[in-house]
């Protein structure tokens, strides 16, 4: 049995969402430099610039690379071999969400109410937490800060066993054409396939936050991974929607069993500006 | 739609000749002065005239930015202010351009019942790299609140711009450079 104190998990994760929220990671960076290379009119290289630009100031002055600084996501697998001390996990996520917000001059953009009141909890706290039990004796971490602008462009669909692969890529190529300019493309898209209709909903949420150049281990995904890529591509939405060959910089696709009569598949769109972070305990 | 690599400089407010003159695919640098709303503030404005028949202040000729800004840093005017998404906008949009409101910052698609509007009162419909925001922050001057102060960075703020990069995206004339055909 390993004893942690949960006030070190805190302030492990008001580290990551300072980090997250100031820096973007070198595959994305790099990602953005390779597009612009790929892009042949003045617009599109413009619009890449302005965010290569924009990530090199926010990295410098440390200061948020997007007023959006989203709504916390963290996601726990605590393996089974420890023992937790101190306040309570969910609270010490629920500070270490917040001092970062408030120290870190990130955006509160939380309402407590979603559909009557909808006033700002002004930490932007309570952050949307889930739990999983593991073996072994480490708490990985992985937080998420999601801007609503791609969130609200996300999908989910139960569709027939008979619309197999086609129909998968169908769905998946129309969300995009209909998010348009809307979530800040290029994009990140992940896409969950399998399970009920919230594990494809989770599962989307998780390949949003593969590193970019990652490929799904299944050879058949991978390879799916690369034909929805291009023809996202060819729907030529481009940066910042104003035409061009990059629309999406990545299609991640992650998989679960599902049920002799179903096939749900979600699309959880995030904008070039993926801000996400995974740490181990 | 061809895009003109040449900046044209725009002073706020702005007139109806030179919102005519004007075209989708134009890059425009904006200096002046800016309102900031997004969905909050703009609610209360339209209640606010159903109920009053009139807006709280002026919108004659003004130029409004969907942002909802970071806080800023000690010794920053501002925090990150990038466009938010315009369509959550266009339910309030078609009234404020009755009313005189002459250009928006944004991003993405507009409704249909907006880009009518946009037409038939003569305005304009700029756009900004979304998620740009440390960069966009570089071009604002100062930031004052100057409406509805409770909904934070909902708030209505009055800012200060100088050399503010955009896009014309939808002209006067109903041309729209999201259009691919």
């Amino acid at each position: 049995m390993r004893i942690v104190d949960t006030a070190q998990i805190q302030e492990k994760i008001k580290e990551m969402f300072l980090d997250m929220n100031y820096n973007t990671s070198a595959s994305l960076k790099q990602a953005i430099l390779d597009s612009m290379e790929r892009e042949s009119t003045p617009l599109a290289k413009n619009v890449l610039l302005q965010i290569h630009q924009n990530q090199e100031i926010a990295e410098r002055e440390q200061i948020p690379i997007c007023q959006d600084t989203g709504m916390a996501i963290v996601f726990v697998s605590l393996g089974q071999e420890v023992c937790l001390t101190g306040k309570p996990l969910s609270e010490a996520l629920t500070d270490g969400v917040k001092s970062a917000y408030e120290e870190g001059y990130l955006r509160k953009s939380v309402v407590r109410d979603p559909l009557f009141e909808r006033k700002n909890t002004g930490d932007n706290t309570p952050p949307v937490i889930y739990y999983d039990i593991v073996p072994g004796d480490q708490i990985h971490l992985l937080g998420m800060a999601k801007g609503f602008g791609s969130e609200n462009m996300s999908r989910i669909k139960m569709l027939k066993p008979a619309d197999g692969v086609e129909g998968v890529k169908e769905f998946v190529v129309e969300t995009v054409k209909t998010a348009g300019p809307n979530p800040c493309p290029p994009i990140i898209v992940g896409v969950g396939i399998g399970g009920t209709m919230e594990k494809a909903a989770m599962l989307s949420k998780l390949a949003s936050a593969r590193e970019i150049g990652t490929k799904n281990p299944h050879p058949q995904y991978a390879a799916l991974e690369e034909t929805l890529l291009q023809e996202i591509n060819l729907l030529a939405i481009g940066p910042g929607g104003l035409s061009g060959v990059t629309t999406a910089l990545a299609v991640n696709i992650e998989y679960f069993p599902t049920h002799i009569a179903g096939l749900p598949v979600a699309v959880n769109i995030c904008c070039h500006a993926s801000r996400h972070r995974e740490a181990v305990l | 739609m061809k895009t003109n690599t040449q900046k044209i400089s725009l002073t706020t407010p702005l007139t109806d000749s030179v919102v005519s003159s004007l075209q989708a695919g134009d890059l425009v640098l904006l200096s002046g002065r800016l309102y900031t709303a997004r969905d909050a503030a703009h609610k209360r404005l339209v209640e606010h005239f159903q109920k009053e028949g009139k807006l709280p202040f002026s919108l004659k000729g003004e130029v409004i930015y969907y942002v909802g800004p970071a806080p800023a840093k000690p010794g920053y005017p501002i925090g990150p202010a990038g466009p938010t998404t315009s369509y959550r906008m266009d339910p309030y949009t078609p009234l404020l351009l009755q009313q005189g409101l002459k250009g928006m910052i944004g991003k993405g698609l507009r409704s249909k019942e907006v880009i009518e509007a946009i037409q038939k009162e003569k305005a304009v419909y700029f756009t900004a790299v979304g998620g740009a925001a440390a960069l966009i922050s570089k071009s604002i001057i100062s930031s004052k609140v100057i409406l509805y102060e409770d909904l934070g960075t909902e708030a209505i703020r009055e800012l200060v711009v100088k050399d503010f990069p955009a896009i014309v995206t939808i002209d006067c004339f109903g041309r729209n450079l999201y259009d691919r055909e």
